[in-house]
């Protein structure tokens, strides 16, 4: 069989699998009598297994079914999960990442597995001696008897509840001489969702839709409706011969029988994004549940090519570009027909723009789900206990962006359990909990997508780090003392510097963070810490929400035309020449009880120069942090959306300019960067 | 006989600078262009003359002459920019006019003679003789250094 156009999806999917199996490996360790998670591991693994024998990757197959034994025996009480188990299922997790990486980077996913089977071996065999070999989870249904759910659902049904929704297991009997069976278990679907949502029925919906079951079957619905009139309402479908309504009351998740696992093939796919949203919002997620439940084949999602968004981002830059210069002629023109044509296509394809934008937003969460592992192995290699807390995977970032940020994120990460999060004896001395905490938070703000790290560490010493930036050079004594906590923390990220008394290889080599700092400034971005001695530090990261597109406020100096983007500018202002003070040789202005230094862009960027005697300069008012300043333009020309584009290889690193763009005239006009004009 | 036999050559590019004339492997040139807007970049190098938007890619672009140190002149309708790549640089170079494309046989490629003009070696891998023509070959590697 040809299996080379499967492969993409293969790999997809894989990883897919793969990162679910992480997840709930981790959710295992810390609730391991919880037989539900083992189930959605094993049908992670089954699936894989199924899929890598198919494409005939031998390997990846033969890990996973001597992994899927144990967790079989895991499941069947055979043996119990700890330490030494978990080490060993998460280390062939590793090995089958590295196999899917492999296939995904055109190898043949060939790796010595034979050290890590053997231990799982041991572990399938010296602890489950009596262990028989289990099937694979049963694929025929399961009678009509009273539903088993799982932790999901589970959730799902105690979320509604809480919204003042019932929930209710409703038997449904057809008669025995029914002909069109799939017809009225669609007419009785149809009435329930008039009602309220389905979330589950039994048998499946799948096996429903083919008839594959007797004359009974059972559905659980969310609604607000007295049970009494769906009985009724039921009824009137003709051909029901029996409508059973009882009352799901329990609250809490009983445990569930390991000998009925629920079975694996119905259970309808959704992609670990949707999953995540699904969480968050209850009310959809019941929407989404009862949908894919009825037809779990048409799923609302396409897998595209990043690569095609790419050109897809491309050819609509080159059309926001054209955009501008439409719109500079039919101001010129000033035809009334077609200003309006103009206005209404500028209209559309800024509703364009949004939406390929979002199209290319990802979770940070395909950036954060790999952090729980990694904060694992910190605290296992240090010997310290840390807790990873993950808030807001779900927030969304432009792709180019996720794509850069990984490295710093996971360097801030062990930087703060190596040198953040003390050992559990100092921790317990200084009367915090032994566990230490690594928060790690996203959320949107503006035009911006904070990040924060935050640890309930040690803090950092401000005094020695002074000290060390002293002894290293990095700051004179002069420059030391007007210093902020904030400026001082910094220094941290300054190159050449490292407080860590022994370095570890895991961070504190001292080239780290400075490099975590390029990297995010070199997004567009910034990175502040805060810091309290003993109670912890917060490093806080703001990113722009895209790198692409950005609103400038465009200006005129002489002839020159240039680009300040929009996100540092407060205001504008016109001052009048009488009204600028100046303190040492520096010109200011009073601006709201404020001094303001004034920098002349005409004498920054050396713009040839003609005599002007203007009576009032156009100030802009841009800022860096807390810091202000007003930048002298000639005129405003206005706001605009520009395309950001870069000044090549062979200009880079040119003093406060970030970029540049084109304009609607064709030429091309340079971006200022004004957080290099502000010292 | 043996002339023909021997006859590997390289295609060149040919452009004119002051009065002597120069030449880059064809493979190096991306494009020929009129002259259009050129944006002034601040703070670069003076022969940096600025960006320009050749097909919605931001392109430096290198006065050739500024760059050799030559007399500074007015551009005109001549005045062509060639676009030349090398590696992972691509740059836009302002010259008197471009000419030919020319197929220069290889053993007609000397190493530089010790005075040329006014131009340092250090931009030049050889002159190749054409008849009466005297072409200067330059290395894009040493004007982007």
């Amino acid at each position: 069989m040809d299996t080379n156009q499967y492969l993409e999806i293969f790999i997809d999917e894989s990883k897919e699998h793969l990162q679910a199996m992480s997840e709930h490996l981790l959710e295992l360790e810390k609730d391991p009598e919880n037989i539900a998670i083992v189930n959605e591991i094993f049908r992670s693994a089954h699936t894989l297994k199924g899929m890598s024998a198919t494409m005939g990757y031998e390997d990846l197959a033969n890990l996973t079914h001597k992994l899927e034994n144990v967790l079989d025996a895991i499941r069947n009480h055979q043996i119990s999960v700890s330490l030494q188990i978990m080490d060993t299922v998460f280390s062939s997790v590793d090995d089958l990442e590295a196999m899917v990486e492999d296939i995904a980077a055109g190898g043949d996913g060939k790796r010595d597995v034979s050290a890590i089977v053997e231990k799982l071996l041991i572990i399938e065999q010296g602890e489950a001696a009596a262990a028989v070999e289990a099937p694979a989870a049963p694929t025929a249904y399961q009678p009509a008897a009273a539903l088993s759910y799982d932790e999901f659902e589970w959730t799902v049904i105690n979320q509604s509840k809480e919204q003042g929704f019932t929930c209710l297991e409703i038997a449904v009997s057809l008669r025995p001489d029914c002909v069109l069976k799939a017809a009225r278990v669609f007419m009785v679907f149809e009435v329930l969702e008039k009602c309220g949502e389905v979330i589950k029925s039994s048998p499946s919906s799948e096996q429903l839709e083919e008839e594959k079951f007797d004359e009974t079957f059972t559905v659980t619905l969310i609604t607000k409706e007295p049970a009494g009139d769906i009985k009724e309402k039921i009824k009137k479908v003709s051909e029901v011969e029996r409508v059973q309504v009882t009352e799901i009351t329990s609250v809490t998740e009983p445990e569930m029988k390991p000998a009925s696992p629920l079975p694996a093939a119905p259970q309808p796919k959704r992609d670990s994004a949707a999953q995540e949203t699904a969480k968050k919002q209850p009310a959809e997620t019941e929407k989404g549940e009862a949908k894919s439940s009825k037809q779990a084949a048409s799923n609302k999602t396409i897998r595209v090519n990043i690569e095609r968004l790419d050109i897809l981002m491309n050819l609509f830059e080159e059309l926001v570009i054209d955009r501008g210069r439409l719109e500079s002629i039919s101001a010129e023109l000033n035809h009334t027909e077609l200003n309006e044509t103009v206005e209404r296509m500028s209209r559309i394809s800024g509703d364009l723009q949004n939406i390929i934008l979002n199209m290319r937003m990802v979770p940070v969460e395909t950036v954060f789900n790999r952090f729980p592992k990694l904060v694992r192995q910190l605290s296992r290699d240090l010997g310290k206990q840390i807790n990873l807390e993950i808030i807001g995977a779900e927030t969304e970032l432009d792709r180019t962006v996720i794509d850069e940020i990984g490295d710093p994120l996971v360097h801030l990460i062990r930087n703060a359990g190596d040198h953040g999060i003390e050992m559990p004896e100092v921790r317990l001395s200084k009367g915090k909990p032994a566990e230490g905490t690594i928060k790690l938070k996203a959320y949107h703000s503006g035009n911006h997508v904070f990040i924060e790290i935050e640890d309930d560490g040690a803090g950092i010493n401000k005094d020695r780090v002074l000290q060390k930036a002293l002894d290293k050079g990095i700051v004179t004594e002069e420059q030391a003392l007007g210093m902020t906590d904030r400026q001082i923390f910094e220094l941290i990220m300054a190159s050449g510097f490292s407080t860590a008394e022994v370095i570890s290889d895991l961070s504190g080599r001292g080239v780290g963070l400075d490099v975590v700092k390029t990297t995010i400034e070199s997004l567009g971005g910034s990175i502040t810490i805060d810091s309290q001695e003993g109670a912890g530090s917060i490093f806080s990261i703001q990113l722009p929400l895209t790198l692409s597109i950005i609103s400038v406020m465009l200006v005129e100096v002489e002839k020159e035309k240039y680009a300040i983007p929009l996100s540092s500018i407060i205001e504008t202002a016109i001052v009048k020449k009488e009204d600028i003070m100046n303190a040492h040789n520096q010109q200011v202005i009073d601006f709201r009880g404020k001094v303001v230094p004034l920098l002349f862009l005409e004498d920054i960027f050396s713009v040839p120069h003609e005599e002007d005697d203007d009576h009032f300069y156009s100030v802009i008012l841009v800022r860096k942090g807390e810091k202000m300043a007003g930048l002298v333009v000639d005129s405003f020309i206005g706001q605009q959306e520009v395309v950001l584009k870069s000044l090549g290889n062979y200009l880079s690193n040119v003093f406060a300019i970030s970029g540049a763009t084109i304009l609607g005239d064709g030429q091309v006009a340079l971006i200022v960067d004004c957080n290099a004009l502000i010292k | 006989m043996s002339e023909i036999l021997a006859s590997e050559t390289v295609k060149v590019i040919a452009f004119q600078l002051v009065d002597k004339e120069y030449a880059l492997p064809v493979h190096q040139v991306y494009s020929i262009e009129k002259l259009m807007h050129i944006t002034r970049v601040p703070g670069t190098v003076p022969f940096v003359k600025g960006v320009i938007n050749l097909r919605g890619v931001v392109t430096p672009i290198i006065d050739l002459r500024s760059r050799f140190g030559l007399s500074d002149k007015q551009y005109d309708e001549s005045t062509r920019i060639i676009i030349a790549s090398f590696g992972d640089i691509e740059v836009g170079l302002v010259v008197d006019g471009a000419n030919d494309v020319l197929d220069i046989p290889v053993d007609a490629i000397e190493p530089q003679p010790e005075v040329v003009g006014s131009l340092g070696d250090e931009y030049i891998t050889g002159v190749a003789k054409l008849e009466k023509r005297l072409l200067i070959m330059l290395s894009l590697q040493k004007i982007f250094n």
